[in-house]
């Protein structure tokens, strides 16, 4: 293949890396963006141009050895749910923004110990990105078939090292706030993580299948090599050691390495995704591991005996039978582990670069003097130009200095200097007694073992032969603490581990730390303690203003942003916002509003300057950090307990109010009985005392009166009865007969005793039958004083010569009987109202017609009772009430 | 009815009106001694009926008598304020209410 055709695809991948980046930047909630998996996929930014090429080098040469860096991280991954959850919540609330701000705030906020940290990271990591060039340009030229060029400016590896430096400095540094998710770039990674899964499983396929006849085609054949047994067991105890140490240095740095703690901590976006990571990233490594074996032994089988280098036996296979798309798919696969790896290694350097050691010690005196949009401009200058410098850099270390070394053994190198972080690391979250010295102490001298005992080797002996003589020397005086069954690398790691532990604790538990430490110490240990008020925990006694504070927090957040912020802290704590002095909350609040920008220990500095702090020692802050975690436990029991209180409170007032309700229905309703009761007793009284005193009254007024007095006393009882059969309808003792009935057949029964009425105000009434069947359950005897209080109340409204129609059908399980009648309209705020009892009375905006006042209430209950509803509505020229019986 | 023969005995002119708007067509005509007025009326309630009345100068020596069920102390109070003569709840005795307005008129 050309390399002009290479370089195209390549920039082409490049454009759809840009393409993906910038759709999930737009559009950041969709689901496709924002889901567990993508985060997941993240994670394995960890396979890099190591485990694309590497592993099946080391696999094919020395055998089992390629496993552990998988295992490692498999084993450790799991226990992600408890330590990375508490760490993503320990840097979310104190905004953190790389792993260098988060062991340098535990251990007092410390500018030095961050900027150590920050050269740590960047001695292990550029060369492991130069690692990353070198496979990229090997690569390159491999599959272009063409020389390594000795000019870079003619190089064609040098263009594609450019792009991603333009690439990672654009995207990297969207936002000026570190502690923001870059979903673009993380999208981006995510596709990137899934297409090198993918393009090796086609390869893995592809030499299974079609160069060898399955599996156990491979797995016969290479055994049949001398030393195959010996490469694929442990060889005893001391493989087995070595074997055991592998595992942990890598079961590390899939927790520290830089990359990996802004995949996993920082740009996590809830925590929930961890529990998909856990399970779905150690799966994604399996299946990675599951081709490596039977990739490098094909690849033993077909370049038995020629001189090639195993570690590409990936791209040579392909190759090798004029494979090209598969050839270029396995570039690509690597090309993408290295762009990852290159891509989130260099943002999160140079966030470390920019935060931990250009603006603390270099540039806060200038940005105390600058305006908001000049230091952000600034910030995100220093950290574009950090990422293209660090790729640049890395590039030409890998020109001058590992051209010739192998991918594995630099990649294991920086493992071991990451792991150097560990116990300062796992301390942070673990042990409270911890202590910056304790720290500072056990990392130089983890330090200089792996300085001496792995860079130097490294290094210097394969390049200046002179130096080899004299220091070989040195170093047999100390062959005294070789382990002879361990590796060089291995043994290192022991070593420097052993010291930097020992000293860490040792140091730890003899001198106190500061007070500030403790109080952070106390902030990361108990952090689920602390997680909704954390600004509470931070201790700070000392004089400051919250208008000198404002000043320094414009010069970063503008404005307008500060002015925001400082609403939602005063909210939050309930702050008069007429407040001149600032508290404890408000100096952590502040730190935090800037250690996104610019790094936690100089927002500690900046903050420092303007305010006035008196010493605190170190029994004073445990008795006010013990009286605080006593307070936060007996509010909460406070609060649990005036809930409680309220609830119940609350519940007393409900059942109080209902009793008032009910009491104020029942003297309602006793005034409405006593008012309908005294209409007629008047008429009954006043007739009955003009007979008795009258003597000489007309025979035909006598009768008339005493036709009144026997009219007024069935009104009286009608109203007794109805009264009395409510009061047993709405108590339930009268029970329901339901059974089977012909709807009809009971209309027709309600119906005919008011014939006689109708026919008298000559009112046309009909019926309308829509019903398939007529047999439903009901009630009958009720249905049928239902049915006769709506026609007698829809007679008693009709004018003479109306019309009254009942429709009959039948709608979703439901029979829908509606009575029409040509009556006057009733008003709108009534319709409601007409079913409740001695409505009527109550409201006589209409003209009173005889009747208890009750029978509509009553219809109400004989259909409530049946599960069905009724109800009234204008409707053209008339009234329409609806009865709806579902069907059972 | 029984009022209404009651008093026709005892020699007064009785008109009937069945709510307030007739009431007030009836004085459009008429300056009556009493008027029973019951409250609970449909169109024009006694109440309003009663304020209509009392601002009309003609009728400033009309007595003006409440007859209701309405019985609550609250309601009685109400019609007294309003400037009624008298509130006789009902059942009431037609010979006291007849003493009542023969004391009145």
């Amino acid at each position: 293949m050309s390399s002009f055709a290479l370089f195209s695809v390549v920039l082409l991948y490049l454009a759809l890396l840009f393409f993906v980046a910038y759709m999930a930047e737009k559009k950041k909630s969709k689901l496709w963006i924002n889901n567990p998996y993508i985060y997941a996929l993240s994670l394995a930014v960890y396979c890099t141009a190591w485990t694309y090429y590497g592993s099946i080098g080391v696999a094919a040469t020395s055998g089992l050895n390629y496993l552990p860096i998988y295992i490692g991280p498999i084993i450790v991954i799991p226990s992600w749910i408890y330590i990375n959850t508490r760490i993503v919540r320990i840097s979310r609330i104190n905004k953190i923004s790389s792993l260098a701000d988060f062991i340098s705030l535990r251990y007092g906020n410390s500018r030095s110990l961050s900027a150590i940290i920050t050269l740590v990271c960047l001695f292990a990591i550029i060369p492991y990105i130069g690692l990353q060039i070198k496979a990229i340009s090997e690569t390159f030229h491999l599959v272009t078939e063409t020389p390594v060029s000795k000019n870079i400016l003619t190089d064609s590896a040098t263009f594609v090292v450019l792009l991603i430096a333009v690439f990672s400095s654009y995207y990297g540094t969207r936002y000026v706030d570190a502690s923001e998710k870059r979903l673009g770039i993380i999208s981006a990674i995510a596709l990137e993580s899934f297409l090198k899964l993918f393009f090796i499983i086609i390869l893995g396929l592809f030499v299974i299948y079609f160069v060898f006849d399955g599996f156990s085609d491979i797995y016969h054949k290479a055994s049949r090599f001398n030393d195959f047994k010996a490469k694929n067991t442990f060889n005893g105890i001391e493989g087995a050691l070595n074997w055991m140490v592998l595992c942990m240095i890598s079961g590390t740095a899939i927790c520290l390495l830089p990359r990996q703690f802004h995949t996993a901590i920082i740009e996590n976006r809830q925590e929930k995704h961890i529990k998909t990571a856990i399970w779905f990233f150690p799966l994604y490594l399996l299946i990675f591991t599951l081709f490596i074996f039977p990739i490098a032994w094909a690849g033993r089988l077909i370049f038995n005996g020629q001189q090639v280098n195993p570690e590409f036996y990936s791209i040579l296979i392909p190759q090798h039978f004029d494979n090209t798309v598969i050839t270029v798919l396995v570039f690509l696969g690597g090309l993408s582990s290295s762009i990852s790896m290159i891509i989130i290694s260099a943002i999160t350097l140079s966030i470390m670069l920019s935060n931990n050691m250009i603006i603390p010690y270099g540039l806060l005196g200038k940005f105390k003097a600058e305006d908001e949009t000049q230091n952000t401009r600034n910030i995100t200058r220093i950290r574009k130009f950090s990422i293209f410098g660090l790729i640049i850099m890395a590039f030409a270390f890998y020109k001058y200095f590992i051209l010739k070394t192998s991918l594995d053994s630099v990649g294991l190198i920086s493992f071991v200097i990451i792991a150097q972080l560990a116990p300062a690391y796992f301390g942070a979250i673990f042990w409270r007694r911890g202590s910056y010295k304790g720290v500072l102490v056990g990392l130089l001298a983890g330090l200089v073992i792996c300085y001496f005992g792995l860079i130097i080797p490294q290094y210097y002996f394969s390049y200046n032969q002179e130096f080899k003589g004299i220091l070989r020397e040195m170093y047999d005086a100390f062959s005294f603490f070789n382990i002879p069954y361990l590796g060089r690398i291995p043994q290192i790691f022991f070593w420097s581990m052993l010291v930097n532990t020992g000293l860490f604790a040792g140091i730890s538990v003899s001198m106190k730390g500061n007070y500030r430490e403790r109080n952070f110490a106390e902030l990361y240990v108990d952090i689920d303690k602390y997680i909704q008020n954390h600004e509470n925990a931070f201790i700070w006694r000392g004089t400051a203003y919250v208008s000198d504070i404002k000043n320094i927090l414009e010069r970063f957040l503008g404005k307008k942003k500060t002015e925001q912020a400082l609403r939602i802290f005063n909210l939050k704590y309930n702050i008069d916002s007429e407040t001149e002095t600032a508290d404890s909350r408000f100096i952590k609040f502040s730190e935090n509003l800037l250690a996104g920008r610019i790094g936690t220990a100089s927002a500690k500095i900046l903050i420092e300057g303007v305010t006035k702090e008196d010493k605190i020692s170190l029994k004073e802050v445990l008795n006010i950090l013990e009286e605080s975690k006593e307070n936060i436990i007996l509010n909460k029991k406070l609060t649990e307990q005036s809930q409680e209180l309220k609830k119940l409170s609350d519940d007393l007032t409900n059942a109080n109010q209902s009793l008032i309700v009910k009491d104020r229905q029942k003297d309602d309703f006793l005034d409405s009985v006593a008012h309908e009761l005294r209409t007629p007793i008047t008429a009954i009284r006043s007739a009955g005392e003009i007979l008795a005193d009258d003597d000489d009254i007309p025979l035909e007024i006598k009768k008339e009166f005493l036709n009144n007095i026997i009219t007024e006393s069935d009104r009286l009882s009608e109203i007794i009865n109805d009264i009395l059969y409510l009061d047993k309808l709405e108590h339930g003792e009268i029970a329901l007969h339901i059974k089977e009935n012909n709807i009809l057949e009971t209309y027709k029964k309600a119906l005919n005793p008011l014939l006689h009425l109708i026919q008298q105000k000559n009112i046309h009434i009909s019926e309308v039958n829509l019903l398939n069947h007529f047999i439903f359950e009901y009630d009958e005897s009720r249905m049928i004083q239902l049915f006769q209080n709506i026609l007698g109340n829809a007679l008693k409204f009709t004018d003479e010569q109306g019309t009254i129609q009942t429709k009959f059908f039948s709608r979703d399980k439901e029979l829908i009987i509606t009575v029409f009648n040509t009556g006057k309209h009733i008003p709108e705020e009534d319709l409601k109202m007409i079913f409740d009892k001695f409505y009527q009375s109550k409201n006589q905006n209409i003209l009173k017609q005889a009747g208890s006042g009750l029978g509509l209430a009553i219809c109400r209950k004989i259909i409530q009772n049946h599960g069905g509803t009724i109800y009234a509505e204008n409707s053209g020229l008339g009234v329409t009430f609806t009865i709806r019986l579902p069907e059972r | 009815m029984s009022l209404e023969y009651s008093f026709k005995k005892n020699g007064y002119d009785v008109y009937i009106a069945r709510d307030g708007t007739e009431v007030l067509e009836f004085l459009k005509t008429m300056i009556p001694d009493v008027i029973l007025l019951d409250i609970m009326m449909p169109n024009l309630d006694g109440f309003s009926t009663l304020n209509i009345i009392k601002q009309d100068e003609k009728l400033k020596d009309t007595k003006v008598i409440f007859l209701s069920a309405k019985n609550n102390p609250k309601d009685i109070e109400k019609g007294l304020e309003m400037g009624a003569d008298a509130y006789v709840t009902k059942p009431y005795s037609i010979k006291k209410l007849m003493q009542l307005i023969e004391e009145m008129v």
